[in-house]
């Protein structure tokens, strides 16, 4: 025992000292970032691009403040409790000042609320939960992407010009999937009161047993069919819907399925004739979208996804936030955060000070196969701040300042 | 009507490669005794290597000479993990096999995305078979038609491969008695390769065919794996008709299900298979397994309890753990708090696999019940934290003692599959009782007292908790029930006869690790202030299991070690690259390699006369 003491108190000694020698260099302002890396690289991955391409542009432009940023990023592996010791991790140990990422709705309402109660501010990248900014949300979370309920405005407007009448849906059976129907459901049916829902499928996330449900969509008879579902998923959807004539002489009307992350991947199989959102970069022709085009192309040689653009403007906003502010202080980044206007690849957006939501918004459109490959046409971007409840309802949803 | 049909014809096309996938399975564990956790990575290699060729190969001829030599490919592949990992690990105690697997598995996720990339793949239609035939008025898939054949012609040759020739019936007399056909003179070596590879090659078929209707992704293998585990233990261990029988049984269910309840089409499958647990105890068509010949092998050098100066030694570390405050800041304070919860976590797994002889594959049940309960007396009732930390575990509990009832009728892998359907159960509740238990987006704002909220008195309570818990646990294990427990694990007959009741002593020893595994739970709700249902996730209980082997199963709290090595390996890992999964698969396949008794069998390395005084393990 003796021995055990002694080698603890020079071991105690040793890493008092050590700690003691690693001082922070004070030239950089660090910020923490997490994401479901290894869970989920499909998405990721062009989003890590995205943030890495804006890093780059904005400490060649010399930085903040004259201060080079520093991104010190974490994988999650999907998991909120990893989330969590990640951000852990990032503000007690690594000195970041603000924490940024996460894709998962349950992982970044976990981040939030850690960022609530150790007083940080968190900008949520992806995450669609309405929860994060409404009923769940906190002082200290921003979010940049547009939110579930903002993606069922859209194409609920859409869908109420058709003259479909029987709607059945089709959403995984999971946070993300309920809410979008449920809010998609309830606009829609203010917008047409004659609307009846004739059915829904709630398959496992992951885990869609395509056959079997194409064959209850198709016994419901419906007239349009809303899909959330996504990935994987989506693929096997479309292969079944497609054999089996589930989309012949329907409407359908789906969440996410012009992003290309999930419509690339199908190739020529891609759906046609879908109203959906997504991002069809290809197509796009305005200055501030060919700029980034043309910097990531030449950066990466890769097409962009959604996440790069989310990666990409993300890390301009939290860069844009550190620099009105002035400061690195929780309060000061909160109150420069609000209202913060800010020029996107999307045109400008600005974060709203009432819910902590960013006004991007989404392109609608109609699938297409061209060249043996699925994209959108007929697309219109639509303004996120024109999706949004007005402020007395915001107010009522949201409990946070 | 035509409706009717239609399910049923796409139930049958379901079952195709969950019948391959789960025969596999049934046909190594029949020989070999291995549950092979690489299963699911084998099928997924079987969809890559399948989906790769086929896009590069065109035409008819082209597509199915993929799909056979992504099957041999993959065959071999099973082959060489056979020869150079699980051939050096057979002798290892029973289930060790399955964190070697497991430890593959880990690598083989990592190494898809890095060789193919993160996008999920798409492969070809099958030529001639993409369009669909017009049945009962529904438009069904050509494909699915050829799918619902090729059961059948599976199970046909595969009948004649076992009872036709001299190598099946080698193999039927391994799978009835291993020791007796070595003895006999076979070579058992390449018995078990070839049945290893025949295994392997089934599951990369079932991947293979997946590709004209599936999407090819890193994921795909956990999506079979605990489908496949649930067919052959529903159709009982070794028979390839019952695993035939349980997939269509499984897809069929999944077909209808989804008529009548759309929403828990989840938990249907959990249910059946609990309900021909709990009424056929050996699955459909499997058939009762004689007493086991050995177990852990402790009988030779049994536990002792620890002699005083260890005792003394053991609390020393306990105060130096103590201790950490001083020198270490807030982060590594939370690390090492984690740490602790998942010490208690793994010793109550360890009190029931090593003193109980119970294999519980779904320990988190009572870990995620526990988390559950602190949170929602936390938030719902707004108690204050120490009375929550005091009840909420209490709900781990009440789970012990309502799962633990059904489990302790079954034993071995049966027993282990149906913990895990409880495991199960319990997550689609919390994910889909959205009111109470918010569904996926959990419960929020589970932070501590004020006391309690500085990370260094969150990990002196973790510590205290878990040094109480642990050494509970070491008492229990030295009192009459735990003899009473050993006793019925060694041997049932013989424990019945000086009037031991196995069920009784059984259902306390999961009450009390419930209770443990709660009190980690509610713990862990706690240090990270917010609970998922992903606390009851496969892989939480997986978790367990690998810290318990990583241990050393044979030894009353390597569990302890275990746990510390195991977590604070993730986490530093995760923390410092991507590819976590890689380096830690790697990590216990080297650990299970060169200490094939866990971290505690290190000291049989070590010459023996440093532990002359401390017999204790």
């Amino acid at each position: 025992m003796r021995i055990l003491s002694r080698l603890a108190v020079a071991a105690v000694m040793a890493s008092t000292l050590f700690a003691g020698g690693a001082s922070f260099a004070a030239d950089t302002i660090k910020i923490g970032e997490i994401n479901s890396y290894s869970g989920l690289p499909a998405f990721t991955e062009p989003y890590r691009k995205g943030w890495q391409l804006a890093l780059e542009q904005i400490n060649a432009a010399g930085g903040v403040g004259g201060k080079q940023l520093e991104v010190i990023s974490k994988d999650d592996g999907g998991k909120p409790a990893t989330a969590i010791s990640a951000a852990g991790e990032l503000t007690a140990s690594d000195g970041a000042v603000m924490l940024m990422g996460t894709f998962f709705s349950n992982v970044g309402l976990a981040v939030s609320d850690f960022a609530k109660q150790k007083k940080v501010m968190f900008l949520a990248a992806e995450p669609l939960t309405d929860a994060i900014t409404w009923s769940k949300g906190n002082a200290e979370t921003f979010r940049l992407r547009p939110s579930n309920y903002m993606q069922a405005a859209m194409l609920a407007e859409e869908a109420a010009k058709l003259p479909a009448k029987r709607w059945a849906t089709v959403a995984p059976n999971y946070e993300y999937g309920q809410s979008a129907v449920a809010v998609f459901k309830q606009l829609l049916s203010a917008k047409r009161p004659d609307i009846e829902w004739v059915g829904e499928q709630w398959p496992t996330q992951g885990k869609i047993d395509a056959g079997p449900v194409v064959e209850a969509l198709l016994a419901d008879k419906p007239d349009a069919i809303l899909n959330v579902t996504f990935g994987g998923d989506l693929v096997k959807f479309v292969r079944e819907g497609t054999t089996r004539g589930l989309f012949k002489d329907r409407s359908i009307v789906s969440f996410l399925t012009g992003e290309p992350e999930y419509l690339a991947p199908l190739k020529d199989e891609a759906p046609t004739g879908w109203i959906v959102t997504g991002y069809p970069w290809y197509a796009i022709h305005t200055p501030e979208h060919d700029a980034f085009l043309k910097a990531y192309q030449a950066k990466y040689n890769d097409s962009p996804r959604l996440g790069s653009i989310v990666g990409y403007v993300t890390m301009k906003a939290a860069a844009a936030i550190l620099a009105k502010a002035g400061s690195t202080d929780t309060d000061a980044l909160i109150k420069a955060a609000e209202g913060l206007p800010l020029d996107t690849p999307f045109g400008p957006i600005e974060f709203r000070a009432i819910d902590h939501q960013s006004t991007m918004g989404a392109f609608v459109g109609t699938t297409a196969v061209k060249d043996g490959s699925g994209v959108m046409t007929d697309f219109v971007y639509r303004n996120g701040k024109d999706y949004l409840p007005d402020d007395a309802t915001v107010k009522g949803l949201r409990k946070a300042p | 009507m035509g409706t009717f049909i239609a399910q049923f014809l796409s139930g049958l096309a379901g079952a195709a490669s969950l019948f391959l996938v789960a025969s596999g399975l049934s046909i190594i564990f029949g020989v070999t005794r291995i549950v092979n956790f690489a299963h699911g990575a084998f099928y997924m290699l079987g969809a890559y290597a399948a989906c790769i060729l086929a896009n590069t190969l065109s035409g008819a001829l082209g597509f199915w000479f993929s799909i056979l030599a992504s099957v041999l490919i993959v065959a071999v592949l099973g082959a060489l993990l056979e020869m150079t990992l699980l051939r050096r690990i057979y002798r290892a105690p029973e289930l060790f096999q399955l964190l070697a697997t497991f430890g593959v598995t880990l690598v083989v996720e990592d190494l898809v995305v890095i060789l193919f990339g993160p996008d999920d793949l798409l492969g070809p239609r099958a030529p001639g078979l993409e369009g669909a035939v017009t049945i009962a008025g529904h438009a069904i898939p050509t494909y699915d038609l050829f799918l619902i054949a090729i059961s059948p012609i599976v199970l046909g040759l595969l009948w004649l491969l076992f009872n036709r020739t001299r190598w099946g019936i080698l193999v039927r007399a391994a799978t009835q008695d291993r020791d007796m056909v070595a003895a006999l003179g076979v070579n058992q070596k390449w018995l078990f390769t070839s049945v290893f590879m025949l295994g392997v090659g089934l599951a990369a078929f079932g991947g293979a065919l997946q590709i004209p209707r599936d999407a090819v992704t890193h994921q795909m293998d956990l999506s079979i794996i605990v489908e496949a585990f649930i067919v052959v233990v529903t159709g009982g261990l070794g028979s390839v008709f019952g695993a035939l029988i349980a997939a269509v049984l499984i897809s069929e269910l999944n077909a209808f299900g989804i008529l009548a309840f759309p929403k828990i089409s989840i938990v249907l499958i959990f249910l059946v298979m609990a309900v021909v647990l709990v009424v056929r105890p050996w699955g459909l068509l499997g058939r009762p397994t004689g007493p086991a010949r050995a177990t852990l092998g402790l009988s030779i050098r049994p536990w002792r309890p620890m002699v005083p100066s260890r005792r003394l030694a053991v609390a020393g570390l306990v105060v130096l753990a103590g201790l950490l405050p001083v020198v270490a800041g807030p982060y590594v304070l939370s690390v090492g708090s984690e740490i602790l919860i998942f010490v208690l976590y793994a010793a109550s797994l360890q009190f029931l696999i090593s003193t109980g002889g119970l294999v519980s594959f779904g320990h988190a049940a009572y870990f995620g019940l526990g988390c559950y309960g602190a949170a929602l007396l936390a938030t719902a009732l707004g108690w204050p934290m120490e009375t929550a930390l005091l009840a909420g575990p209490l709900l781990g509990l009440a789970g012990a003692v309502v799962f633990g009832w059904f489990a302790v009728r079954l034993s071995g892998v049966y027993l282990a599959m149906l913990t895990l359907a409880f495991a199960q159960i319990c997550w689609s509740v919390a994910s889909q009782w959205v009111d109470v238990t918010g569904g996926d987006n959990g419960i929020l704002g589970v932070w501590p007292s004020a006391w309690a909220s500085k990370p260094w008195a969150f990990y002196e309570l973790a510590l205290a908790v878990a040094a109480c818990g642990v050494a509970l646990l070491r008492v229990a294990t030295f009192a009459p029930f735990g003899f009473a427990l050993r006793a019925v694990r060694d041997s049932e007959l013989r424990a019945e006869a000086i009037g031991i009741r196995r069920s009784r002593v059984q259902w306390a020893a999961f009450v009390l690790a419930g209770l443990l595994a709660g009190i980690s739970g509610a713990l862990f709700a706690y240090l990270k202030g917010s609970v998922f249902p992903d606390a009851f996730g496969v892989s939480t209980s997986v978790d367990g299991l690998v810290m318990v082997l990583l241990g050393g199963m044979g030894s009353v709290s390597g569990a302890v070690a275990g746990a510390g090595v195991y977590k604070a390996l993730s986490i530093w890992l995760i923390s410092v690259t991507d590819y976590s999964k890689l380096v830690l698969g790697l990590l216990i396949v080297a650990c299970v390699v060169l200490l094939p008794r866990g971290i505690a069998g290190i000291r049989d390395l070590l010459p023996r006369s440093l532990f002359a005084r401390g017999t204790a393990r």
